[in-house]
């Protein structure tokens, strides 16, 4: 072995060094975000991303903790912010935010803030990171919106900072905006201070390695991500594979439909023949359907290769503009995790065909998020209006080799907030919060186990509910011969059924009733372990 | 004179501490019956060193008895009892994923299974107020499934008993009356604090381990009692103060860990002794590395730990207990970490462990996975002959072997270039991991001292040093048995937590008062009969928060805010350590107080044999040896020396290694190394002089 290799060796060696601390620096960005987070379903649910970018706007690392919504859309939006602010025009302290839904990641709830990062005073990486914040004016968090400016502020492309001086104004405008100016407010400082930590830790690496830039690094993460992923797309059978899953939607039943096609070295992903737009906030810009089709793409066939442009490259993702999901401006998309959480399903169904080893029975997918806004006598900070969103979910669906997992988010990396936070923070009063016994498909593996869970004011007052519901009429679809996982319901217990969709009021005393929905099963029951069995049947986990 | 036993899964340690000397023992852990190990050992320890039981003051113990039985399920046969509706709390748990993208994750499942878990009409709102009382009246068919179950151990957890645990006491004694010979615990007690998957959790831990910890330490307890002992017998607990036999029953989820807060102690009072402000604490063993910060010669407190984690020590993959803890890091890196090649072609290590059996290639029992400690001997760091005194044959050959097969072959490189790659991820690894948890916590790592000990630390630390810019690294005395020895150095103490919420512009002064001087009582309580010293040190401390964020800061309290009345103080304290923490302070949120925490410890005189010596004197090695070069890959020449042979004042140039009996200390060309007045190794950094 001649010198050469030895030093190639070694820069291998040192580049994979990088790289694992880039993935420790990212992480300590999303921790530091949430930590300082106002905003209930940041701090307690982890609804965040971040990353780090090379100066072509390439993600290099993303934070392992935060949510697949958040994935490729804002991959996509750093590009956006250099093409707004060219690199040249960038200074030290600048930090630039916006929550186009179309530029960043798919709602106005999420900020993104992107702050590029110098070194010896000159530019060598940029850091964004993104938030979901609890509340931006409109309507608030549900589906009712008909566009994208009843939905609430819209902020462009701006500099949030300038050479480190904060922009009062549009802070004011901000807080102004919102119902909750303090929390938002705090929530946005919060993004700014990960950013920072992100460009304190990177430079002192590159000091540390001795780079002067990220050039050589990130072409060495790209190359073996994309590499990695390609090794693993050629270990699936070419083919034209085809699924369609319908869904409840808001006005009408949608139908989401998919061709995806495996070839040598990259997967693609067409959804012509999909249900066209909404009127309401239920659309899906085009970057979100991105996000979690990588998802359900990445989770089957390249789990363990990390997140950035490289491993991202190999799947191609359209959708027909104009349909629900390409949904253009100005469209409502307040929603759209609903759908947008959908896709991974639809996704396993065309690859049942080419990998069915691999491939789980349909879940209860989408977040079953209870949105409550009203008046308070208390609250946080004595606001007379309160917003809170419980973050609470169904069943996943049954594995090949596996149970599905009993009331557990999945595609969404979120956590479910606790009874005793929910009722911390707005006047609320859980009556119930347990597994729904029955409610997964039965197979040869089970769905995973939906919730029941009643909920009233806790001080007599009446509140707006802002459903945003799925798979109430659709339920989860079982797998070779798994039976259907039990449908979700939302409704006044004892008095009326509610729409899985929409504002609806919640009169004082009234409880209000949600089974989140199963998880479809997997393989014929009648191959079921006894000793599962007996386990469910010992624990009281099937229907009485 | 006093002893230390530490029980760890293979080994138990003890430690004689007479005057300033220590004498060590090894012995093996007696797995079913861990009182045997123990009496044997301290027995042969006495005899060797002709010292008669009656001689020794106090015996400090600490065990993974308690952490084992959580791993490996053999707790007590338990049941739940929580407010109806809300049977499901310890399965559903956060709802969440640790692993994003692993499709076939297992969650960790409770220990109670919903089986056992029963409810009860009853509800306490957010404010403390009970809107449903407890009727004790329909509870007989309650006492009889608990009899016809033969449960041995009751958690009891209803929802917001944190802030007024009435209801909780109520069904306690009902029950302590109809079944004296069950174990009770309950929320309010073991883990005062809102968010009631943590808090049910702690509370099942403690259920579930409460017998079998009782009836251990009781018969320990007797057995030492019978050999002469009559000193106290005090337990380390996972927050690294000492407690009674008595709470330590009570409350047994609090020894969980603590072995490892016995490092952390070590280090802490090496610290004091060598008056350094900055420290990482830097434990690593056959399969673990643990990592702690002291800052101003105190060890980082933490309110969280998660046990038994399932998947590969990731985050959320355990159980969460709510219980005050030394904070720190633990990882899988230690010395029988495993190496291997992933899909990106890139070196991992850990974080399973070939452990002792077959342990790693090196140890020629069939093990052919490669190990950090078969690179470690290709590289040179551990001399084949002399690895842990001789007593274990090493193979450099079957180390080679395992590494060109498992990494250099399907990389094509050298064997000694994969074996250089592996020790060097592997200190990235646990750089990184010490690097986010020192920033975590609010710090940087560049400024401060590496105290290293365990088995492998020593070969390991230098080149983490330079990951973390550290400029100065100590090597204690004793090092493998770091544990036990810090056991030695641990303060009588006790640390109340309770919530109580309060905005700070709405602060009531005489009730929190009242609260802290009630901790205060009950803290005094345990750590009486510990000591007969009156004399303690209280520390104080507030969890607060911007209103509306959801994770607290502690901030230290003055005593003194009670006598001036004056909130601003408080806000000021805040404001210091968020600003610190997070760089900018928030203008115009509100800020506001959950938790309170207490803690007494006695003030104990310190001994030290360390002095500043005036001046070091280089000395010659001992011999030459194989080492492979970090930069060029190659083999060289570097110098050997034997650690019996070093004396105070002793001045080592540059790379080297030492050598002693239980491990070998790798010293990097980028330190000097000078033996300290008390035989403690300090390595400085050559750019720092």
């Amino acid at each position: 072995m001649n010198e050469n290799n030895l030093i190639d060796d070694k820069n291998n060696i040192q580049n994979q060094v990088m790289w694992n601390r880039l993935l420790s620096v990212v992480e300590e960005q999303g921790q530091t975000l949430v930590r300082t987070a106002f905003s209930p379903i940041v701090r307690e649910c982890g609804d965040i991303s971040a990353g780090v970018f090379d100066l072509e706007g390439r993600m290099m690392a993303q934070a392992v903790t935060g949510t697949p919504g958040h994935v490729n859309s804002m991959a996509e939006s750093v590009k956006h912010f250099i093409n707004y602010f060219p690199l040249n025009t960038m200074c030290e302290g600048d930090i630039f935010i916006t929550n186009d839904p179309w530029m960043g990641t798919g709602h106005l709830n999420d900020f993104v803030l992107t702050t590029p990062c110098f070194k010896d005073k000159k530019i060598v990486g940029l850091f964004s990171c993104t938030s979901h914040l609890t509340d931006i004016g409109g309507l608030g968090v549900g589906p009712d919106a008909t566009d994208i400016h009843m939905e609430g502020l819209y902020i462009p492309m701006l500099k949030l900072a300038n050479k480190g001086v904060m922009n009062k104004t549009l802070l004011k405008l901000i807080s102004q905006n919102t119902r909750q100016p303090i929390e938002t407010e705090g929530d946005v400082y919060s993004l700014a201070a990960c950013n920072d930590i992100g460009c304190k830790r990177l430079v002192e690496m590159m000091k540390e390695f001795k780079i002067d830039d990220l050039k050589n690094l990130s072409d060495f993460i790209y190359d073996k991500s994309l590499s990695a992923v390609e090794n693993e797309i050629k270990k699936i059978p070419n083919g034209v594979y085809k699924n369609s899953m319908m869904i409840d939607g808001f006005e009408k039943d949608i139908k989401l439909e998919a061709r995806l096609k495996v070839s040598d070295n990259f997967i693609s992903v067409d959804y012509t023949g999909t249900s066209d737009k909404s009127k309401f906030g239920i659309n899906v810009p085009l970057s979100y359907t991105k996000a979690y089709t990588c998802f359900g793409l990445s989770c089957l066939v390249s789990a363990e290769i990390p997140n950035n442009a490289g491993s991202l490259k190999p799947f191609e993702i359209d959708a027909p503009l104009g349909s629900i999901l390409n949904a253009p401006y100005p469209a409502a998309v307040c929603a759209r995790h609903i759908i947008g959480q959908m896709l991974p399903d639809v996704v396993f169904g065309c690859l049942e065909k080419a990998i069915p080893e691999k491939v789980p029975a349909e879940g209860a997918s989408c977040l079953w998020n209870i949105t409550f806004r009203g008046i308070t006598d208390r609250g946080a900070n004595n606001n007379s209006l309160f917003a809170v969103t419980a973050v609470v979910n169904g069943g996943t669906g049954a594995r090949p080799n596996k149970d599905g997992l009993s009331a557990t988010a999945y595609p969404s990396g979120v956590r479910g907030t606790p009874v005793e936070i929910n009722e911390a923070v707005a006047p609320l009063l859980f009556l119930k919060k347990e597994y729904n016994p029955g409610s997964g498909g039965k197979g040869k593996f089970n769905g995973g186990l939906g919730q029941v869970i009643e909920i009233k004011s806790a001080i007599d007052e009446d509140m707006d509910l802002l459903a945003s519901f799925d798979r109430i009429k659709f339920p989860a679809r079982g797998r070779l011969n798994g039976e259907n996982g039990n449908a979700g319901q939302v409704s006044i217990k004892n008095k009326r059924k509610l729409n899985g969709k929409g504002t609806q009021v919640i009169k004082a005393g009234e409880i209000l009733e949600i089974f989140t929905p199963g998880g479809g099963g997997h393989g014929d029951y009648s191959d079921r372990d006894k000793e599962l069995m007996d386990t469910d049947v010992e624990n009281e986990l099937l229907r009485d | 004179m006093r002893l230390a036993i530490d029980i760890g899964g293979t080994f138990t340690d003890i430690v004689l501490e007479h005057k300033t000397d220590l004498f060590t023992k090894k012995v093996l852990t007696s797995s079913s019956q861990p009182e045997v190990a123990v009496i044997q050992g301290v027995v042969e320890l006495l005899q060797e060193n002709k010292i008669n039981s009656s001689d020794i003051k106090m015996i400090i113990h600490g065990t993974t008895l308690a952490t084992n039985a959580v791993i490996e399920r053999k707790g007590a046969k338990t049941c739940f009892i929580t407010t109806e509706g809300f049977r499901d709390v310890l399965d559903i748990g956060y709802e969440s994923r640790f692993d994003q993208y692993d499709i076939l994750i297992e969650k960790t499942m409770s220990l109670v299974p919903r089986k056992y878990r029963y409810v009860i009409e009853e509800r306490t709102d957010i404010n403390g107020n009970i809107i449903k009382p407890i009727n004790t009246k329909k509870f007989q068919n309650l006492v009889d499934i608990i009899k016809n179950e033969k449960f041995e151990s009751i958690g009891i957890g209803f929802l917001h008993s944190y802030g007024n645990p009435k209801n909780e006491n109520e069904l306690k004694e009902f029950l302590l009356k109809h079944l004296p010979d069950v174990e009770v615990s309950i929320s309010s007690d073991v883990c005062p604090e809102i968010r009631e998957y943590e808090r049910f959790t702690t509370t099942v831990v403690n259920s579930y381990i409460k017998p079998l910890i009782s009836t251990y330490l009781k018969k320990l307890d007797t057995k030492l009692r019978q050999k002469g002992f009559n000193c106290p017998l005090l337990l380390m607990t996972s927050g690294g103060t000492l407690t009674n036999v008595i709470s330590a029953c009570n409350n047994p989820v609090r020894l969980v860990e603590s072995g490892p807060a016995g490092g952390a102690i070590l280090a802490t009072s090496i610290a004091e002794d060598l008056k350094l402000d900055k420290v990482i604490s830097f434990d690593m063993g056959g399969t673990t590395a643990k990592i702690t910060i002291i800052e101003n010669q105190q060890a980082i407190k933490a309110r969280e730990f998660e046990v038994d984690r399932k998947a590969r020590f990731k985050k959320g993959s355990g159980l969460p207990l709510r219980i005050p803890v030394i904070e720190m890091v633990e990882i899988g890196a230690g010395g029988g970490s495993i190496a291997r090649v992933n899909k990106l072609d890139q070196i991992i290590t850990g974080p399973d462990s070939a452990g002792s059996n077959p342990g790693p290639a090196c140890y020629s029992n069939g093990g052919d996975n490669p190990t950090i400690t078969d690179a470690d001997l290709v590289i040179g760091k551990i001399d084949a002959d002399k690895f842990a005194g001789g007593k274990i044959d090493l193979s450099k050959e079957f180390a080679k072997n395992a590494i060109t097969k498992n990494i250099s072959d399907k990389l094509n490189i050298k064997t000694e270039t994969a074996a250089l790659a592996i020790s060097e991820i592997v200190d990235e690894t646990m750089s990184n991991a010490a690097r986010v948890h020192t920033v975590e916590q609010g710090h940087e790592t560049s400024n401060r001292t590496l105290i290293g000990f365990g088995g492998a630390a020593p070969l390991h630390i230098s080149r983490v040093a330079e990951k973390l810019r550290v400029k100065k690294i100590i090597i204690p005395t004793n090092a493998s048995v770091g544990s036990a020895v810090g056991f030695l150095k641990a303060p009588v103490g006790y640390e109340v937590v309770k919530s109580l919420r309060m905005l700070l512009n709405k602060f009531n002064f005489e009730k929190v008062y009242n609260l802290l001087t009630s901790m205060k009582d009950e803290a005094k309580k345990i750590i009486q009969n510990k000591s007969d010293k009156t004399e303690y040190i209280e520390e104080r401390f507030a969890f607060m928060r911007y209103a509306g964020q959801g994770h607290e800061i502690k901030v230290p309290i003055d005593n003194e805010v009670f006598y001036t009345k004056d909130t601003n103080k408080i806000k000021e304290s805040f404001e210091t350590n968020y600003e610190k923490l997070y760089s900018r302070i928030l203008p115009n949120a509100d800020i506001e107080i959950l938790t309170w925490s207490l803690s007494l410890s006695i003030i104990d005189e310190k001994s030290t044999k360390y002095i500043e010596l005036d001046a070091y004197k280089s000395i010659k090695e001992n011999s030459l040896i194989d080492f492979c070069d970090y930069e060029s890959g190659e083999k060289i020449k570097i110098p050997n020396y034997e650690r019996t042979n070093l004396k105070p004042g002793d001045f080592i140039n540059g790379q080297c290694v030492i050598t002693e009996d239980q491990t070998t200390i790798v010293v990097s060309n980028n330190f000097n190394t000078k033996v300290l007045s008390n035989n403690f190794l300090q390595m400085e950094h050559i750019d720092n002089e």
